[in-house]
């Protein structure tokens, strides 16, 4: 369950809702959230956080350290 | 592979193509006309502006198209629909979390729409502005990268607008997925933006590209990418789209290199090349902005452009306009048209009244190209001599702007061959970063210093003194006449001066491109 957007860094470009396997991501209001319910961190997806690896300003998608790691 | 064939059903045959990469580039150049390198100099210029030069279907699709043909840029207007949000790669002169409504550049918009919201803008400013023929989708992410709602826009607008134009313009990633679904829905116009075929050069530009579920970096990232754009590129070709390919000139990087480039894609029959001046300043944010990379002198634009004027056409009218942008190029009237103000509209879409008022365009352009023709007569005597000038124009290719009043200056090349297009300068001023208290009038003696005069409907006594006191001559003598037959009558009068001794012809210097904001139509 752990990464989250830091809403102020947003860009709402929405590249990251499409790639996520999990369907996690979604708009809300300026900015996109990731339902920590349902991330995965990609394990069993793909080799790397798709949200990370596709949004355009760094530092944007990151682990969210209040709530535990994922583990498969 | 699909059938590479036109709308009017005629296929490339080897017998009788109808589309001769070649022969169709160099009609392009003549038909740009007066140029120093068609040889035929007057004859081309003669004919060129009309169907008669080239192929009837290219002709069909380039002829009102802004930014396919210089000519046509004068008189027809554009829009892009902000629809693509999303982007595949990183690019060092791009940064997406800047937005300025007076901000002017490729990658920034100030509202994303949905394709319904951009069908109901296209219809709305397609009857306000009867002259606006091409609609383009260019960001401001990756059009490609967002195929869903790209696709989307252009199968809605063609139902509702099927006499409008439609093109994008995309980074190339996924260019060569996309190719057969991009001819299904005629879109007749792709750019491609390539600043490199060398991975060597490429990984300087590139930060990195998101490719198969990962972040490539580096070379190997440049190295997927070049791939890929060469490929969507030569698809392209073979399926009678015309691409057009835009490289952004970064002075140490890929300057030298795009030469190179040039002949890559050249060789893989891009119709039309647009080497533009990166924009960079600190306050943009981006690593170029923020690392201290200068983007090139006018001078060194121009030699570049020249260098790869041979038998491909160079763009040089391109005003790198917002992805959101609204108009002629050069004007953005986006304002107009947000999102709030086109759902209040009520608007007819009036088919009829576009056509005959595109009739009478037609009918103007043909008027000033035999204006133009007239003007030719007895220029030989210029021998070697080749200057700039700048002009004040709201377009029509008519004089017909205030000095005081200019955003930008245009900028044509003359010589024994007649007056040719070379380029624009912006002058207006910057939207924010303490810029706002320069001095205007020192601004544009930057902007246009390597011009020898400055072509204009009206101007003030004291920027006219000022002028002539930095060695640029004012003429408002032809106001509201056509430009070219107008540069090429006070050329004209130039040289006889020169041949009578009145004056010396001494070279100008160089001159500032400016970057940064283009204060919309309500600056």
């Amino acid at each position: 369950m752990p990464y989250k957007i830091v809403a102020s860094q947003c860009t709402n470009c929405t590249a990251c809702e499409a790639l996520c396997p999990n369907m996690a991501i979604s708009e809300a209001g300026n900015t996109f959230v990731i339902d920590p319910e349902k991330c995965t961190e990609c394990i069993g997806h793909f080799d790397e956080p798709q949200c990370v690896a596709i949004c355009p300003v760094e530092n944007t998608c990151v682990i969210d350290a209040s709530v535990p790691r994922y583990t498969p | 592979m699909a059938d590479a064939s036109f709308p009017g059903g005629q296929t490339t045959e080897a017998s009788d193509p109808v589309v001769d990469i070649a022969d169709v580039m160099q009609k392009m150049a003549e038909h740009k006309g007066c140029g120093t390198e068609g040889g035929s100099g007057k004859a081309s210029c003669g004919s060129s502006d009309g169907p008669e030069d080239m192929p009837p279907e290219i002709w069909e699709k380039v002829k009102n198209h802004p930014c396919y043909s210089e000519e046509a840029h004068h008189h027809y207007a554009r829009m892009h629909v902000a629809v693509a949000p999303a982007c595949n790669i990183q690019c060092n002169y791009c940064n997406r979390k800047y937005d300025c409504a007076n901000e002017s550049r490729p990658g920034v918009v100030s509202e994303r729409l949905t394709p319904e919201q951009a069908s109901k803008k296209v219809l709305a400013v397609a009857s306000t502005i009867p002259q606006m023929t091409v609609l383009g989708i260019a960001g401001p992410g990756d059009p490609l990268a967002n195929p869903e709602k790209t696709f989307e826009t252009f199968r809605l607008i063609s139902e509702v607008a099927p006499d409008i134009k439609l093109c994008l313009s995309t980074n190339g990633l996924a260019l060569p997925d996309w190719v057969d679904e991009i001819a299904k829905y005629k879109v007749d116009h792709v750019t491609i933006t390539i600043n490199m075929v060398d991975p060597e050069v490429g990984q300087h530009i590139y930060p990195w590209i998101f490719w198969e579920h990962k972040r490539l970096q580096g070379y190997e990232a440049a190295k997927v990418l070049t791939e890929r754009q060469l490929l969507g590129l030569e698809m392209l070709t073979e399926r009678g789209i015309l691409a057009k390919i835009n490289s952004v000139m970064i002075p140490g990087i890929n300057d030298k290199h795009l030469v190179e480039v040039n002949k890559a894609v050249k060789e893989r029959g891009a119709f039309l090349h647009n080497i533009m001046p990166l924009i960079s300043a600190p306050e943009h944010g981006t690593v170029f902005g923020l690392n201290g990379q200068r983007g090139p002198t006018a001078q060194e634009l121009k030699a570049l452009q020249d260098e790869c004027e041979g038998d491909m056409n160079m763009m040089r009218h391109c005003r790198q306009c917002r992805a959101d942008a609204v108009g002629l190029l050069g004007e953005d009237r986006s304002a107009e048209f947000t999102t709030d103000k086109i759902m209040a509209m009520d608007v007819q879409y009036d088919a009829e009244g576009r056509k005959a008022y595109q009739q009478a365009v037609e009918s103007e352009r043909q008027a000033k190209v035999a204006a133009r023709e007239d003007a030719l007569e007895g220029l030989e005597k210029a021998g070697d001599v080749k200057l700039l000038v700048a002009v004040a124009t709201k377009g029509h290719g008519i004089i017909n702007e205030h000095f005081g009043h200019a955003k930008e200056f245009q900028i044509y090349e003359l010589s024994a061959t007649g007056a040719k297009f070379v380029g624009h300068r912006r002058v207006d001023l910057y939207c924010q970063g303490g810029y706002g208290e320069e001095d205007a009038l020192d601004t544009i003696t930057r902007a246009i210093n390597d011009c020898h005069a400055v072509f204009v409907a009206k101007i003030g006594g004291c920027p006219r003194a000022e002028l002539a006191e930095a060695g640029i001559e004012p003429v408002d003598q032809y106001a509201h006449d056509y430009i070219e037959k107008s540069a090429i009558a006070w050329f004209k009068d130039y040289i006889a001066k020169v041949e009578a001794g009145e004056i010396e012809h001494v070279s100008r210097g160089d001159a500032a491109i400016r970057q940064g904001a283009l204060l919309s139509s309500a600056g």
